[in-house]
């Protein structure tokens, strides 16, 4: 871009310490870095890369002592950040420097209203009258596109949606016009359209502003669709920096290839010819409502239709996606379909016996023939057990021979590709990726002839998202699995899926094949969802799945 | 139907149905367990006389209808209730209900004050050691919090009797008042004020460190939350940040408490009513223990029931009030 204009940000050798006992004696290793006004610089790395951990520099916002700067220099418009008093930075942060944070659910204190909130920083750097400063509030919430700013200015963060907190957020950061604006992941934890909307906002009211932009996000999608300029970080080192386009269509370093090459692109498999092959599991009229509870002696709540008459059918072999944004339904249909929820009505069949009309004992029977892989690899598996008796307890209570169970664990180990010495260890002895495909060996245990994923690699990293991806396929594959893959992520969707159903508010909008449904949308919906996907223009310069 | 009622009374007159079964079940859950225990008034009043001849104690029990069966007995009993009468009180002949109110100030006053105090206190301190969490500050309050919480509260009380009533007579051993010194006025209060510290002190050193360890958490907790660093990111200074930020979301596990505590202060209080020989509910349900003054016993429990549902519903009122979140429903 410009080269010529003085930089807001310049970053110069940074050093960031760690405590002793961490796994590296420092957090970032030598960080170089400009920001331009009018400039957007991405930086991107996986977790534990420490792009947090250098905003929280920039702001002077460092877990100190224990995390603290060690070497080099912060230059904020010509002035050494780094010598600053604590008073002087008080004055910088909100005002010329801003920041906008990744949980919008988190990030606002719940018990102020909006409007106290957005007042506090007016009221913290501005000398205005109350009206004044009302006034600026109700312009910036009208800004960043809030309908009835009014409205919000008095609600309290709980009332609204998270991506109108977000946009709070937002108009909070840019209230006071700041010539650099840090934006933590702001974006990951909302749904794709929205994810769009803020991403646009970000973009026109920094360039109203002229400010520049310190954008850290894990997506390389979120980077095609808005950087100019990308930092590749790995474990504290840059591996590589330029401009967007560089970095992104021409990548030299073989991390960064790698990373680009894990991000699922956006061409879907060929259709297979499943539909002559027997159906495995079917849905037919399923509904669930959540009920209005309450009565004579307690409150009424209102009643939430979550799933309306939902039918579909998946054939042996084959992978069915349910997509859908958050509130949409989809979790409740892999709830529904393997009884962990009962469903008002409608019937799912499993091989002829219908799963919804079992009895007590014959459900515990049936329950082998459908299994579950859930989203939060941590949460999922018990921490007080060893992986080699998560893995086999299924089979042994449904009466295998514990020493078989567990032989018949180890080779599991081996078929997800972990090492059999995994067998004997604890669950939070491994990473997110290791977990899941322990939870996935866990499924498999009981030999089923259909896997339910619920958002299963939502968590994880993408280089970790496409192994863990890879595996699933290849099992498939291999062992003639069906699966029913419930996710938000088109592009996750498109890699695996052979069939789709996208959902809305509860109801099916759409379905048919994966290359069909996103080769020519019909619904104005799904047309929504798949122009949102951030990047959608760029398509991966290089296929190689060797990743880190 | 719309009636145009506040919801809150809408709350409040839900809440009191949902009062009622609570109370009958305890009132009948413990008439039957007083009636299991061995003895009844008739045997403590005979005992006290140093006996009598069997036609006396027939006519005895026959008077206080203690000969029926316990169902009958119980039935009269909660037919009576129903009609808020309370009975008579065997050991002291007047109504229970004129018993009861004559010694319920002595006790809401020590709790009142016993419980503010512990708190408040509780709370700065708390508020204090997480702010420097980990220093010698901390330290030194961390480990009062832990000798306090550690030591029971008849120790403390017979302790600081020794002290300061007895080696260095600052303070009056027992009882609420003066007897002889028929105080008026200012120089009333002064009197009562003096006879209540030790009572408070030992009452409330114990829940004063169980603020303490809870307050200190939940700022050490709420302080690493992502809208304390929001608030930092905005320019907030450490003042603005522990008033409106920290202290706000961390109050709200200590109202709980102080709802739940009430009831425990009133079993603590019966040990420190005893020692100090405070005319108060608590040294009221061991003398009625120790007598079998059944209708006083039924009539004190009665009377906690009631004040505990009382205090837990303002408690809700209180949470609801700070915590935005919640809404009564």
């Amino acid at each position: 871009m410009n080269t010529q204009t003085a930089p807001i940000l310049e970053i110069k050798d940074l050093k960031i310490s760690l405590p002793k006992g961490a796994d590296r004696p420092f957090a970032l290793q030598g960080l170089n870095l400009t920001v331009r006004p009018g400039e957007i610089v991405c930086m991107v790395g996986e977790s534990g890369s420490g792009k947090s951990l250098s905003a929280g520099a920039i702001m002077r916002l460092l877990p100190e002592p224990h995390v603290s700067v060690a070497d080099g220099s912060i230059t904020f418009e010509g002035e050494d950040i780094l010598s600053k008093t604590e008073n002087e930075m008080r004055a910088l942060r909100g005002n010329r420097i801003s920041m906008i944070f990744q949980e919008p659910m988190t990030a606002l204190n719940p018990q102020k209203t909006v409007g106290w909130q957005m007042d506090e920083v007016l009221k913290l750097h501005l000398n205005a009258s109350r009206k004044e400063r009302y006034e600026r509030a109700i312009e910036m919430l009208g800004q960043v596109h809030i309908p009835d700013p009014e409205s919000a200015y008095n609600a309290y963060p709980h009332q609204i949606s998270g991506g109108q907190r977000q946009r709070v957020m937002i108009a909070m950061a840019l209230s006071l016009s700041p010539k650099l604006v840090i934006a933590d992941e702001p974006t990951t934890a909302l749904d794709v359209t929205t994810q769009l909307q803020i991403l646009k906002l970000i973009r026109e009211l920094q360039q109203k502003d002229g400010a520049g932009v310190l954008f850290i996000t894990h997506d390389f999608g979120v980077v095609a669709e808005i950087a100019d300029h990308v930092i590749v970080l790995r474990k504290g080192e840059v591996v590589e920096q330029g401009s967007a386009d560089q970095v992104l269509n021409t990548p030299n370093h073989p991390y960064t290839q790698a990373l680009i090459a894990s991000v699922p692109d956006l061409q879907p498999p060929a259709p297979k010819p499943l539909t002559s092959l027997p159906v495995v599991l079917k849905g037919t009229g399923l509904k669930k409502t959540f009920t209005a509870r309450g009565g004579l002696l307690s409150g009424k709540r209102k009643a939430v239709a979550a799933v309306k008459d939902l039918s579909f059918q998946l054939h042996q072999g084959e992978t069915l996606g349910v997509v859908g944004e958050s509130g949409s339904g989809k979790t409740t249909v892999s709830r529904l379909v393997t009884r962990l929820l009962d469903a008002d009505s409608g019937a799912v069949e499993v091989d002829d016996t219908d799963l919804l009309a079992c009895t007590p004992p014959e459900l515990r029977a049936m329950r082998k023939h459908i299994q579950m892989v859930f989203q939060d690899p941590m949460a999922s598996l018990n921490p007080r057990k060893r992986v080699v008796d998560i893995i086999a307890q299924g089979p042994i209570v449904h009466g295998e021979d514990p020493e078989k169970a567990r032989a018949r664990a180890r080779d599991l180990l081996e078929l997800v590709e972990l090492s059999p010495a995994a067998a004997n260890r604890f669950p939070h002895e491994f990473s997110g990726g290791q977990r899941q495909r322990i939870g996935i060996a866990r499924a498999l245990a009981m030999e089923p002839k259909v896997i339910v994923a619920d958002e299963p690699v939502s968590a994880l990293d993408v280089s970790v998202q496409a192994q863990v991806l890879k595996l699933l396929a290849d099992l498939r594959d291999r062992m003639n699995l069906s699966l029913l893959f419930v996710t938000h992520d088109l592009r996750v969707a498109a890699q695996l899926c052979d069939r789709i159903i996208v959902m809305q508010r509860g109801e099916i909008v759409e379905s048919g094949f994966t290359a069909d449904v996103f080769a020519a949308p019909q619904h104005p919906y799904t047309k929504n969802l798949l122009s949102s996907i951030p990047g959608r223009s760029w398509t991966p310069p290089v296929r190689k799945i060797d990743a880190a | 139907m719309n009636l145009n009622i506040p919801p809150i009374a809408i709350y409040a007159l839900r809440r009191l149905f949902q009062a009622i079964p609570v109370i009958i079940l305890i009132m009948i859950g413990t008439f039957l367990l007083l009636k299991l225990a061995p003895g009844d008034t008739v045997d403590a009043l005979v005992g006290d006389m140093g006996g009598a001849d069997a036609a006396f104690i027939a006519r005895l029990r026959a008077e206080y209808g203690l000969d029926q069966p316990i169902w009958v007995q119980l039935w009269r009993y909660m037919a009576k209730l129903a009609t808020f009468d309370l009975g008579q009180s065997f050991v002291y002949e007047q109504p229970v209900t004129t018993v009861l109110l004559d010694r319920l100030g002595t006790t809401l006053l020590l709790m009142a004050t016993s419980l503010s105090l512990a708190f408040s206190i509780g709370i700065v301190l708390g508020a204090f050691a997480a702010r420097r969490a980990y220093s010698l500050t901390d330290n030194l309050i961390s480990t009062l919090g832990l000798i306090f919480y550690a030591t029971p509260s008849f120790f403390l009380s017979l302790m600081m009797m020794l002290l300061f009533s007895v080696k260095l007579g600052w303070l009056p051993v027992g009882g609420i008042k003066t007897i002889a010194g028929f105080y008026t006025g200012w120089d009333h209060v002064v009197d009562v004020a003096r006879h209540l510290v030790m009572p408070t002190a030992a009452l409330s050193l114990i829940y004063l460190s169980f603020y303490l360890r809870l307050m200190r958490s939940s700022v050490i907790q709420v302080a690493d939350q992502d809208f304390v660093r929001t608030a930092r990111a905005k320019g907030a200074g450490e003042t603005r940040l522990m008033v409106h930020h920290i202290m706000r979301n961390a109050l709200l596990p200590a109202v709980t408490l102080f709802g739940l505590q009430f009831s425990a202060l009133l079993g603590g209080s019966v040990v420190v009513e005893t020692i100090f020989t405070l005319p108060g509910l608590g040294q009221l349900a061991y003398q009625s223990v120790i007598q079998r003054d059944m209708n006083t016993l039924m009539g004190i429990i009665f009377l906690c029931s009631i004040i505990v549902i009382l205090v837990n519903f303002l408690t809700d009122l209180l949470y609801a009030r700070l915590d935005s979140r919640i809404e009564l429903t």
